[in-house]
């Protein structure tokens, strides 16, 4: 209701970003001044991390959990969320691996994985939606139904003698590998899906008031089904990546894989109480997540130590996002103080 | 410091006070005068800056400009404490006491009283002995007859209101803010609430008042101020203002019709449903609408006649009964079938079925009608935003672009928003359930404006309200539902409030 004309001239970006305030930058922007930082650190910490080889080591690194976390974006924007990922990779890639080993065709195998991926989504979904269910609850039930399956089926050992499906994982095209193709692939799906279809208007506003949805004529438990689905084959197509990666199936692998896609989510600014999130936040969140990974490895930090440190700062960065949400209504030192 | 007191007429000064949010200037320049001992009412239309004022004075919010006195002394807000301290307390509309807790729990908490630093148990345990014994002390000298030992739980909203002035007291505070205290209570227990003020007054209390309410205004008011869009209009003694005077002061202008009906072509039967029933919730419910009607219906809260709404819009299954649109017989299982049918309902709460307040106000407009941009894969974003421009400006819709968050306009233009939502399709028949409550004096106007403008152009209009003059007002016909069921069908020629009044309440028209 402001009476000056810059917003009808409507490209004057600085009065833009001054009408928006400091809470507005910084969900529009936060994300990405946290990466930039983060980015210059780790570049300053350790001089190998600017090395070209090095920087697609990290795009390699973090296909698996920006898969996981495009898919497990559609579930938080509703509200939900899926705390059963890491298992289901190690379902879905170990199962396409076992094809992979018998029928030597990485078209079938990539199907088979695909289509448990589907299964897993299915079930997730269908179960939440019919039973009232907490998605928390039947995601944690699946988190042990899936790792057991595998288990089961596996015997727990590893299956190996792959022939080509290293391929998706350890191969490029020119400079760019395969996997990275794929991310780019899937990230634009889901982003076209989230704001240029139906399904995306649907999932936020289910996510933001599933009774107002409903009174607009909205089919909100199909919503969600639909998107545990798309998170299923999302997760599918991970775990196929992660196992194409180490070529070998891993029915051990992945574990507690669903905190960094999380996490990732989180830090992409995504709300945990449903009805906003973005695509591009949530691919910044995971490269995020990446980056810290890679510096972490670089400078020879224990895999247990790094878990410490990687969910630590998850849970710093949500908290100031959170806290960030009501920064206006401070005073500026301490929104300052907040801030660094 | 015991001089300056006694010269003081005002308790509390607020002087050109100025607060800016984010593109809006919620306040600017507002005065705000406030005798010791007085009530003082605060008016102004919804979004005219009322709670942001009482915001600024209780220290939630900073002020960009301007300056408090309380008591003779510059005030210094930092937080929601200092003023606590001070001596302002402030009474929420939505209050939130610890319901498990006893009264007096609630009363001293976070500042119990403990046992002494030399005794046994020393100052980290709580002395509830006297405890007990404060809070009753208080409740005698206040007059209330509650048990401190009752849970919170226990207590009607009054009770609690009550508790939550006692509160107050109890903190020795000198100022009280009541933003709409009334808007819960039964008529007995607003009478309660004023005795209490009463008696507040006398122990000189003072006691800002926000309320919508015109007769609360005139019946407790020592002195009123009036705001407007962010900025000070006028402040005098209650005696000086009458209803008429106060509410144009309140818009700006003298509403010369509150109701602006207009007479529209009324033409054959859009909707009709026959001996609509669902057990235990309404039985037996038969009425028709015709296009270029509005279609009151009117009976006392909890007769059914949201629930007969929701059932024809497929929010709520039905048990018998049919429902024909133009003639024909239609099946309507879930929101999607009434929709498809042309049939929208706009429901009583906005924040609840009616809006997604996180999401765009474009969003918003176009969720009920995606069919119609997305014939195939993809929204088409241009047509789309063209027809959403086009709906804000035929509502006018006061919001600084179509990317503004729902949640951050006032309840009018929400309102307007929901209505929006439902025109951009092709509407037969739009039920509206109570369509103005919680909306100020203008934008209800605006509201009336456009329910004339639809019938006009020949849609069907159902209108439930508790408001008998709304009805009255806007209806070209009445049903009257009471217990589930219809008791009655006015024309508009031959409906008054007495008649009305009379079969909502089971009585019987003798004519």
């Amino acid at each position: 209701m402001s009476k000056s004309d810059s917003s009808k001239s409507g490209n004057d970006f600085i009065s833009h970003i001054k009408g928006m305030g400091f809470a507005g930058v910084y969900s529009k922007y936060g994300t990405i001044l946290i990466f930039i930082g983060i980015f210059i650190i780790a570049s300053l910490i350790d001089p190998v991390f600017l090395t070209g080889a090095n920087l697609v080591n990290v795009l390699k690194q973090l296909v698996v959990v920006s898969l996981l976390a495009f898919g497990v974006t559609f579930v938080i924007i509703l509200g939900h969320i899926d705390v059963s990922l890491g298992s289901v990779v190690a379902l879905t890639g170990t199962m396409a691996a076992s094809i992979m080993h018998y029928t030597q065709n990485i078209f079938v195998a990539v199907l088979g994985g695909l289509a448990l991926g589907i299964v897993v989504g299915f079930a997730n979904g269908y179960i939440i939606t019919k039973f009232n269910i907490p998605a928390f609850i039947m995601t944690l039930a699946m988190t042990t139904i899936a790792r057991g399956t595998i288990l089961l089926y596996t015997g727990g050992r590893t299956i190996s003698g792959l022939g080509n499906f290293k391929v998706i994982g350890q191969d490029s095209i020119g400079p760019v590998p395969i996997s990275v193709i794929i991310l780019l692939l899937f990230m634009a799906i889901s982003w076209v899906l989230l704001n240029k279809t139906k399904f995306g208007r649907q999932i936020y506003a289910v996510g933001g008031n599933e009774r107002a949805a409903q009174a607009s004529g909205i089919n909100t438990k199909k919503v969600v089904l639909l998107a545990f689905i798309f998170n299923g084959i999302l997760t599918a197509v991970a775990g196929i990546v992660f196992m194409s990666r180490i070529n070998s199936g891993q029915p051990g692998g992945a574990v507690s894989y669903e905190f960094d896609a999380i996490t990732a989510v989180v830090v992409g600014g995504t709300s945990l109480s449903g009805g906003t999130g973005t695509v591009v936040g949530t691919l910044l969140g995971a490269m995020i997540i990446g980056v810290i990974n890679n510096l972490l490895n670089l400078m020879n930090v224990s895999s247990y130590w790094q878990q410490i440190v990687k969910l630590s700062l998850g849970l710093l960065f949500y908290w100031v996002s959170r806290t960030c949400l009501r920064c206006t209504l401070m005073p500026r030192r301490t929104r300052i103080i907040i801030l660094f | 410091m015991l001089k300056s007191i006694e010269k003081l007429e005002y308790v509390l000064e607020m002087k050109a006070i100025t607060k800016a949010f984010p593109g809006v200037l919620a306040l600017d320049k507002v005065n705000l005068k406030v005798r010791g001992g007085s009530v003082h009412v605060l008016c102004g239309e919804n979004g005219a800056g009322k709670s942001t004022l009482m915001k600024v004075l209780s220290g939630e919010y900073e002020i960009d400009e301007g300056e408090i006195f309380f008591k003779g002394e510059r005030l210094e807000n930092k937080d929601a404490r200092s003023a606590l301290n001070a001596g302002i307390a402030m009474i929420h509309q939505e209050l939130s006491p610890v319901l498990e807790m006893t009264i007096a729990e609630n009363i001293f908490l976070d500042r119990e009283p403990t046992y002494s630093e030399t005794s046994f148990l020393g100052k980290r345990f709580i002395n509830f002995k006297v405890l007990y014994k404060q809070t009753q002390e208080l409740l005698d000298t206040l007059g209330l007859k509650y048990d401190p030992h009752m849970k919170m739980k226990e207590l009607s909203v009054a009770g609690m209101q009550l508790i939550e002035i006692t509160k107050a007291i109890s903190r020795q505070a000198e100022l009280i803010i009541m933003d709409e205290p009334t808007s819960a209570l039964t008529d007995t227990e607003v009478d309660m609430l004023f005795e209490q003020i009463g008696y507040l007054k006398k122990k000189g209390v003072a006691i800002i008042y926000i309320t919508h309410k015109m007769d609360e205004i005139f019946k407790i008011a020592d002195d009123i101020t009036i705001i407007r869009d962010g900025q000070y209009i006028d402040s005098n003694k209650a005696s000086e203002y009458d209803h008429n005077k106060l509410v144009s002061l309140m818009v700006g202008r003298t509403i010369s019709n509150i109701f602006p009906k207009e007479e529209a072509e009324i033409g054959e039967i859009v909707l009709e449903v026959k001996n609509l029933t669902r057990e235990g919730v309404f039985k037996d419910i038969s009425f028709n609408v015709r296009r270029g009607e509005i279609l009151g219906i009117s009976g006392l809260v909890g007769a059914g006649r949201t629930e007969v709404v929701r059932a024809i819009f497929g929010l709520d299954p039905i048990d018998s009964g049919e429902i024909y649109l133009n003639g024909k017989l239609v099946k309507i299982t879930k929101t999607e079938d009434a929709i498809k049918n042309g049939i929208a309902m706009i429901s009583e709460d906005r924040k609840d079925e009616g809006l997604i307040l996180c999401r765009s106000v474009l969003e918003n407009i176009s969720l009920a009608n995606l069919r119609k941009f997305a014939p195939g894969l993809l929204i088409k974003g241009n047509e789309e935003k063209t027809e959403a421009q086009r709906m804000i400006e035929m509502l006018q819709v006061k919001v600084p672009t179509m990317f503004t968050k729902a949640s951050s306009l006032s309840g009018g233009n929400q309102q307007k928003v929901v209505i929006a939502k439902w025109l951009l399709g092709e509407l037969n028949v739009l039920m509206l359930d109570e369509p103005t409550r919680g909306i100020d004096v203008g934008s209800k106007s605006e509201i009336h404006k456009l329910m004339s403008k639809f019938t006009k152009s020949g849609l069907a209009v159902i209108m439930i309200s508790s408001e008998l003059p709304e009805i009255l007002g806007m209806s070209d016909r009445v049903v009257i539902m009471q217990e589930g069921r219809i008791k009655g069908e006015l024309r508009r020629e031959e409906f008054t409030q007495e008649k009305i009044m009379t079969l909502a309440t089971g009585g019987k028209l003798n004519e």
